[in-house]
């Protein structure tokens, strides 16, 4: 009965360990997705194989296991290469016309569509 | 008529897109970002030979100028500007640290004795990641420091005319 309690409890250890690893390792390639390879030609962190890219993958991989939060990481990067270095960009004065223009001409179109086919 | 303008258009077009490529064919790629952090976050490193820990509040002084030079014996571009950093070196003024990028230690002991010693001090960086603490993008490149914060960065190999530029904010 001891021996059954101990092997279980062996296994549960083990699945926990298994998991917090995946999380981690998901959280890790997402914030690699999200970053662009600067020395790269049109490639994310996750994709490329330069020697930038490897060191900031393990840079990630670091901040992740000291509990650095994935916004915190971002800001890290932010920081020192620019908000180039996010594939998302944030939404400031500068940015702003580049993420309304698209729900601009997206109304835009729906009331087109709406004049043609309702309104007679 | 039709026929006419359609070949004007083209062809205004046609020009239109040579220009732009042929402007941006001589154009340097690097991005380097205007508001990127200026001050030094501090760091720990591995002295080549000593293999002793050195903390970067030890290394940069208030009030004095340091170099950081990023480098590898694999570096192709960092053998072309070595002679620079030789020349550098003349300056007193400066204390110019050599940062071993992602290379084996006895290449770049082997490096150093073929090529002559331009450093004060060679730091170890075997995985790259201080090099993006320094915001670094690839080697060579190179920081002028004044206390801990960045005066100047410059990308790709060192020519005479960045020396002469260095040497001349130091003089300052």
């Amino acid at each position: 009965m001891k021996k059954n309690f101990f092997f279980i409890l062996f296994l549960l250890s083990i699945f926990n360990y298994s998991y917090g690893l995946e999380k981690n390792s998901v959280l890790e390639n997402k914030i690699a997705k999200n970053l662009r390879c600067l020395v790269c030609q049109g490639q994310s962190i996750y994709d490329s194989q330069s020697e930038f890219a490897l060191s900031v993958k393990l840079i990630i991989k670091r901040k992740i296991n000291q509990g650095n939060s994935e916004k915190e990481i971002y800001e890290y990067f932010k920081s020192q290469y620019g908000e180039w270095i996010l594939y998302e960009p944030e939404i400031n004065k500068k940015t702003i016309f580049l993420w309304v223009f698209p729900l601009i001409l997206f109304a835009f179109g729906g009331y087109l569509i709406f004049r043609k086919f309702f309104i007679k | 008529m039709k026929k006419k303008i359609i070949l004007v258009l083209v062809i205004i077009t046609l020009s239109f897109v040579f220009f732009i490529f042929y402007k941006s064919l001589y154009k340097k790629n690097y991005y380097v970002p205007q508001n990127i952090s200026k001050k030094i976050i501090s760091f720990k490193a591995k002295n080549l030979y000593t293999n002793n820990y050195l903390n970067s509040d030890q290394l940069l002084l208030d009030k004095k100028f340091t170099v950081i030079n990023i480098w590898a014996s694999w570096c192709l571009p960092c053998l072309k500007e070595h002679k620079y950093l030789m020349k550098l070196k003349q300056n007193n003024n400066i204390k110019l640290i050599g940062l071993n990028y992602k290379d084996k230690k006895n290449n770049a002991k082997k490096f150093i004795s073929e090529n002559g010693n331009p450093y004060d001090l060679i730091l170890t960086d075997e995985e790259g990641v201080l090099s993006i603490d320094l915001g670094a993008y690839g080697i060579p490149e190179t920081f002028v420091i004044k206390g801990k914060k960045i005066l100047k960065k410059y990308i790709g190999p060192l020519s005479q005319t960045n020396i002469v530029e260095i040497e001349k904010l130091i003089s300052k």
